[in-house]
C-alpha cells in the first residue's frame, strides 16, 4: 500500500541534497531520534551528529550520515539544513574508520574539560555515524 | 623608429599575460559557476527556515535577534587575493566605506588584498588567517561563523553586516552589503494562522544552537559567489586588456611602417640626388 508523502528538502552549504517527496525521515536530533511522517505537527529541533534515513515515494530507504543544523516542519513540509550530510555510497569507509581510530587515540591523552576533548569526540562520533551509516 | 620597435615588443609581452591571465581565468570561472550554483539553494531555503522559525518566536529576548543600541559594527568583507581584475576590490571597499559612514567598525577580512587594506587603515581585524577566498572550505566558514556569534554575544560589537559581490550574469556584478546579525526579523504573511510549534529544545537554545550553522552557510555562499565574480571581472579586464594591447600595437605596427618608407624614400632621394651633381 502506498503510504502518504510529504514534501522534503535537504540542504548543506555546498550543495541541495534532496529536494522530493518522501514517505519518511528519521534522523537525529539534540534530543534523540525523531520520525517525520506526512502531516506532522510544526516543529524545529537542532540536529545531532548520527545516522539518518529517509524513505523516499517508491518506498526506497536511503541511509546517511548526517551532522549538525536544524529540521523544521511548517505546513507540513520538512526542511533539514544539515552542516554535513551523506548518503551511504558518498562515504568514503576506509577513510572513515581511520578516522575513527585516530580520534580514539587522541581522546586518551586529553582531559574531559579540553576545548579539544570536544573537538576530537565530535570528530569519533561522525566517525561512527558513517561507518554506521555504509553498512 | 628604434623607440616604435622597443614599445612594440612591449606591448607584445604584456599582451601575452593578460592573454594568459585571461585564460586562466575562463578556465577557473567555470568551476567557481558550478561551486556558486551549487552552494545557492542553502542561503535560500535556510534562510526561509530560520525566519520562519524567528517569526513564530513571541519572546523578545532571544540572543541574535535583539536590536541593541549600535556603537560598534563588524563587517565581513570578502575581497580577492590578487588585483588586475578590474574594480573587483575597489568597488568592495568603496561600498563599505559609503555604508559605514562615520561608525566606529571592526572588521573580518577574506583575501589578502582586504587584510591588507584594512591593515593600513588600522582597523582592528578580528582574525587575519583565514583562508583564502579560491577554494574556500565549508569548515573556515564554520570557524568565521564562530567568531561573529561569539564576539557578537560578548558585546564587542553590535551588528555584523556582510560585503561581498554577487554574481548575477557574466557582465554584471554586484555589490552587495547585507545585515547577518542581528537577524531581521521577517514579517509573517497576513493569512498564515499561528500554529503551535513543537521544539525539541526553548527556541532561544534552538536559535542558539542553529544560527552559527546557518551564518556559516551564509558566508560560503557569498564566498562562492564573490569569487565566481571576481573570475569573471577579471577575465572581461584581461579580455579588454589585451584587445587593447592589439589595437595599441596594430597602431604602432602602422607608424613603425610609416616610418621605415619614410627612412627608404629619403635614402633613394639623396642617393639620386649624389647621382645627379
Amino acid at each position: 500500500m502506498n503510504m502518504t508523502t510529504f514534501h522534503l528538502k535537504i540542504v548543506t552549504p555546498d550543495r541541495l541534497v534532496y529536494d522530493g517527496q518522501a514517505e519518511r525521515l528519521v534522523i537525529r536530533t539534540v534530543g534523540g531520534d525523531v520520525c517525520i511522517l506526512a502531516r506532522h505537527i510544526d516543529y524545529a529541533a537542532p540536529l545531532d551528529i548520527g545516522q539518518a534515513h529517509i524513505v523516499d515515494e517508491e518506498g526506497k530507504t536511503r541511509q546517511a550520515a548526517c551532522s549538525g543544523g536544524m529540521l523544521t516542519v511548517y505546513g507540513g513540509e520538512a526542511v533539514v539544513m544539515a552542516t554535513t550530510f551523506e548518503w551511504a555510497d558518498e562515504i568514503d569507509r576506509e577513510r572513515a574508520q581511520q578516522a575513527q581510530q585516530a580520534a580514539e587515540e587522541k581522546l586518551k591523552n586529553l582531559k574531559r574539560d579540553d576545548r579539544e576533548f570536544m573537538v576530537a569526540s565530535a570528530k569519533l562520533k561522525r566517525a561512527i555515524a558513517r561507518i554506521g551509516a555504509s553498512e | 623608429m628604434k623607440d616604435i620597435k622597443l614599445r612594440i615588443r612591449s606591448v607584445e609581452s604584456t599582451m601575452q599575460i593578460t592573454k594568459a591571465m585571461q585564460l586562466v581565468a575562463t578556465s577557473k570561472l567555470r568551476r567557481a559557476k558550478e561551486r556558486m550554483e551549487s552552494s545557492k539553494p542553502f542561503g535560500r531555503i535556510a534562510q526561509e527556515a530560520i525566519a520562519a522559525a524567528v517569526a513564530r518566536c513571541e519572546d523578545a529576548n532571544i540572543p541574535f535577534l535583539t536590536v541593541r543600541p549600535v556603537q560598534r559594527r563588524c563587517y565581513v568583507v570578502i575581497a580577492g587575493e590578487r588585483g588586475l581584475a578590474g574594480g573587483y576590490n575597489s568597488n568592495v571597499f568603496k561600498a563599505l566605506d559609503a555604508h559605514a559612514g562615520d561608525m566606529d567598525y571592526c572588521v573580518l577580512p577574506v583575501g589578502r588584498k582586504a587584510i591588507d587594506k584594512y591593515q593600513h587603515l588600522g582597523k582592528e581585524l578580528l582574525d587575519d588567517t583565514l583562508a583564502r577566498v579560491e577554494g574556500a572550505s565549508v569548515s573556515s566558514c564554520y570557524r568565521m561563523a564562530t567568531l561573529l556569534t561569539e564576539g557578537y554575544h560578548a558585546g564587542r560589537f553590535d551588528e555584523v553586516w556582510l560585503v561581498y559581490t554577487d554574481f548575477r550574469t557574466m557582465m554584471d556584478q554586484q555589490v552587495q552589503v547585507e545585515q547577518l546579525l542581528p537577524i531581521v526579523r521577517a514579517e509573517l504573511p497576513q493569512d498564515a494562522t499561528p500554529v503551535a510549534t513543537v521544539y525539541e529544545l526553548e527556541p532561544a537554545d534552538t536559535l542558539r544552537k542553529v544560527v552559527p550553522d546557518y551564518l556559516a552557510g551564509k558566508l560560503y555562499s557569498a564566498l562562492c559567489d564573490s569569487f565566481a565574480s571576481e573570475v569573471s571581472m577579471r577575465r572581461n579586464a584581461m579580455d579588454s586588456a589585451t584587445k587593447n594591447a592589439d589595437a595599441m600595437i596594430s597602431d604602432l605596427r602602422l607608424r613603425y611602417n610609416r616610418a621605415r618608407q619614410g627612412a627608404i624614400t629619403q635614402e633613394i632621394t639623396e642617393i639620386v640626388a649624389g647621382a645627379e651633381e
